[in-house]
This record gives structure tokens, C-alpha cells and sequence, in this order.
């Protein structure tokens, strides 16, 4: 998986982002140690700190678990994976409306799209 | 994050009378990558070689790790230089032997493994290399030492884009994390993922001081966009040749 950076958001937040889309799509799975900041750092070409910063983030979330002889792994609670992954598919879900209302589509509209699509 | 690694205040120095550092003040913690920005002639390198003791300030003060630059603050200085000087019958590994001699921080096995891994023949003199690759030996000498400063005067401006990324990793992954870099350079968009910091340096006064991500945050757009827009030079209106 390769990461990906743009130009105008901080570079913390990016990397948060796709850590947080590599746990939940099971690249890292459940319980399994994540590599350390720096093997992180330099696999991502960023700067140790910031992936830190990063990986404080997930930590926060609730979706890592750092402890003194494991080090930092995936989180075990699958209640908090699934959380987050309500959440992320409800901001696609939000942006794909968002972009169907900027090219003059209703939510209705937006919808009838989706299901002639798929049907 | 450790204490001050560099105090500078109010810096000056003059090339006859031509200015170039003009009462410069600047404060830099350990275990950090910063970059050092500004347009051409600003003072970057001056200010690298008053840290390193090749110039010394006309006035103010300049401290490294508490010291005057001297013979102390050389033993904990790596520095690169923004061209090379290194005589042209030497050996790469000549250049290894003469580094441990006079640094003992220098990792022998480290500038070797660097070497294997950059493919560069250490029997080979150094004019028989080409322009990238003396500067990657260069660097290879400045990152195998384990320095608290590393002081990198355009490191990445004479090589390719791909070589530039070997150059940005090898310093991620050879620098002392209780050590600090700082990386002039012009070529933003390349260095700055791997920036803690960056220093605006203008009319040989540091203009500003942030956190990468912090003027991401405030600014919306990146370091490289930031410095287009602050150093924007209009160009010449034309009127009568």
C-alpha cells in the first residue's frame, strides 16, 4: 500500500487517515503489532516525529494499544473497529451526496442514481 | 526533547560592506529536521559556516551545545558542504580512513554498508566519479558520523530526483534522533515531509519559525506554496529598453 500526500493538509493528519484505513480494511489485523515509528517514518518517507504524532492519534482513538513489552498493536475491542468503520463510510456517503448536489442532483435524485446503477 | 541545541543573538556579519547576517536571533531545540529556506543571498550559508566556525560573527552571540563554535563544537558538528572538497587522487576509502581519524564518532561499518548498498566501488578515486556520486559520498562521510548536529548546505540540489530520494531516507534513517539536522535548501517540495520545522531566513534575519504541520494548518497550503507566495519577486514591468 502506498501512501499518499497532498500539498495542503497537514502531513499528521494524512498519515492518521491511512493508518486508520489500513487497520480497518485488515492490512494490520486484529491484535498484530505495528511496525515501529521509525520503520513507519522511513517506509512513508516522513519525519519520525510527525508519525508520531499520527500514531498518538490512533492510540487516542481507541483504535491502537501501546504497552511497555508488546510495543503498539491493533486493538482487540471490535466494538471500536466497527464504530469506525460506521464512520468512515458515512463521510463517503456524506461526500457522494455532497458532489450529487454540486452537479444539481436532490438527495432523491442521488439515490434513484445509486439504485439504477446497481440494479 | 532535550535543551537549546543552537543560540544565536543578534548576529552580525558583513562581507566588507555588504551585509549578509544582520542581527540574526535563533533557537533550536535537539532531536529535530529542520529546514533552513530563503531566497538567493539571504545569509543561509553564512549562518551555517558562523556554526560551524569557518567564519566567525562580527558581533553577538553564537553558542552550540553551550559552546563558542571551536574545537568542541567541531567534534559534535557533521557538516556538508555546498560543494565538494576533496582532492581528486583520493581514494573513497581514503576518505573513510582520514574521517576516523579525526572524528571518533565516525561508524566505519556504516559508511561502508552505505557504500555496498549505493553500489559505489571504495577502491575508486574520487575524480573518477561523477557529479552525483561525489556528492553521495559526501554525504555517506557526514551521516556515518553520529553527530548532535548535522549542518547540510544544500544537500540534494546536484542530484536526480530518484537519487534525491535515496539522499532524504539515508538521512531519515542514519541521523542521531537525540541529534538535530539543518538542511538549507531550495528545493521545498522535496524536503518538506521530513521537516519537524522550518526556518524562513530573509536579509540575514530569521523571518519565521513554525512547525510544518502547523502552517499547514494555518496557511492551508504547503511550506513550498508558503515560500512562493512570501519571496513572490513581481517581474520586470518592461518600459524602454
Amino acid at each position: 500500500m502506498e501512501w499518499k500526500l497532498d500539498d495542503s493538509r497537514p502531513i499528521w493528519i494524512q498519515l492518521q487517515e491511512q493508518l486508520t484505513r489500513k487497520i480497518l480494511s485488515g492490512w494490520y489485523r486484529v491484535g498484530e503489532k505495528l511496525p515501529s515509528v521509525r520503520e513507519l517514518a522511513a517506509e512513508a518517507g516522513v519525519n519520525p516525529n510527525t508519525m508520531q504524532r499520527a500514531l498518538a492519534a490512533l492510540d487516542h482513538d481507541g483504535l491502537t494499544v501501546t504497552n511497555r513489552t508488546m510495543g503498539r498493536t491493533v486493538t482487540e475491542d471490535r466494538a471500536i473497529l466497527e464504530g469506525l468503520r460506521g464512520t468512515l463510510a458515512e463521510n463517503i456517503i456524506r461526500q457522494f451526496y455532497d458532489s450529487a448536489a454540486e452537479l444539481g442532483y436532490t438527495k432523491e435524485q442521488a439515490q434513484e442514481l445509486l439504485k439504477r446503477r446497481d440494479g | 526533547m532535550g535543551g537549546m541545541l543552537i543560540q544565536c543573538q543578534d548576529v552580525w556579519k558583513s562581507y566588507g560592506s555588504r551585509p549578509a547576517l544582520h542581527g540574526l536571533n535563533l533557537q533550536l531545540e535537539s532531536g529535530k529536521i529542520v529546514g533552513l529556506l530563503g531566497p538567493n543571498g539571504s545569509g543561509k550559508t553564512t549562518l551555517i559556516k558562523i556554526l560551524n566556525g569557518l567564519l566567525t560573527a562580527d558581533n553577538g552571540m553564537v553558542l552550540v551545545d553551550g559552546s563558542e563554535p571551536g574545537v568542541y563544537t567541531k567534534s559534535i558538528i557533521s557538516y556538508l558542504p555546498d560543494k565538494p572538497y576533496f582532492a581528486g587522487w583520493m581514494k573513497v576509502s581514503d576518505l573513510f580512513d582520514l574521517f576516523e581519524d579525526f572524528y571518533m564518532d565516525f561508524d566505519r561499518e556504516k559508511a561502508d554498508h552505505m557504500c555496498r548498498a549505493l553500489q559505489i566501488d571504495e577502491k575508486l578515486r574520487m575524480k573518477t566519479l561523477s557529479k552525483g556520486t561525489k556528492e553521495k559520498v559526501q554525504l555517506i562521510l557526514v551521516m556515518s558520523r553520529r553527530a548532535k548536529l548535522y549542518l547540510l548546505d544544500e544537500p540534494i540540489a546536484g542530484v536526480d530526483p530518484a537519487a534525491r530520494d535515496y539522499i532524504l531516507s539515508t538521512i531519515l534513517n542514519n541521523y542521531n534522533p537525540e541529534g538535530t539536522v539543518l538542511i538549507s535548501t531550495h528545493l521545498i517540495s522535496d524536503v518538506e515531509r521530513v521537516l519537524d520545522e522550518v526556518l524562513f531566513i530573509q536579509n540575514g534575519q530569521i523571518i519565521r519559525q513554525a512547525l510544518v504541520d502547523d502552517i499547514r494548518e494555518k496557511e492551508g497550503k504547503s511550506v513550498d506554496e508558503l515560500f512562493r507566495d512570501m519571496f513572490r519577486t513581481v517581474p520586470f514591468g518592461g518600459g524602454e529598453w
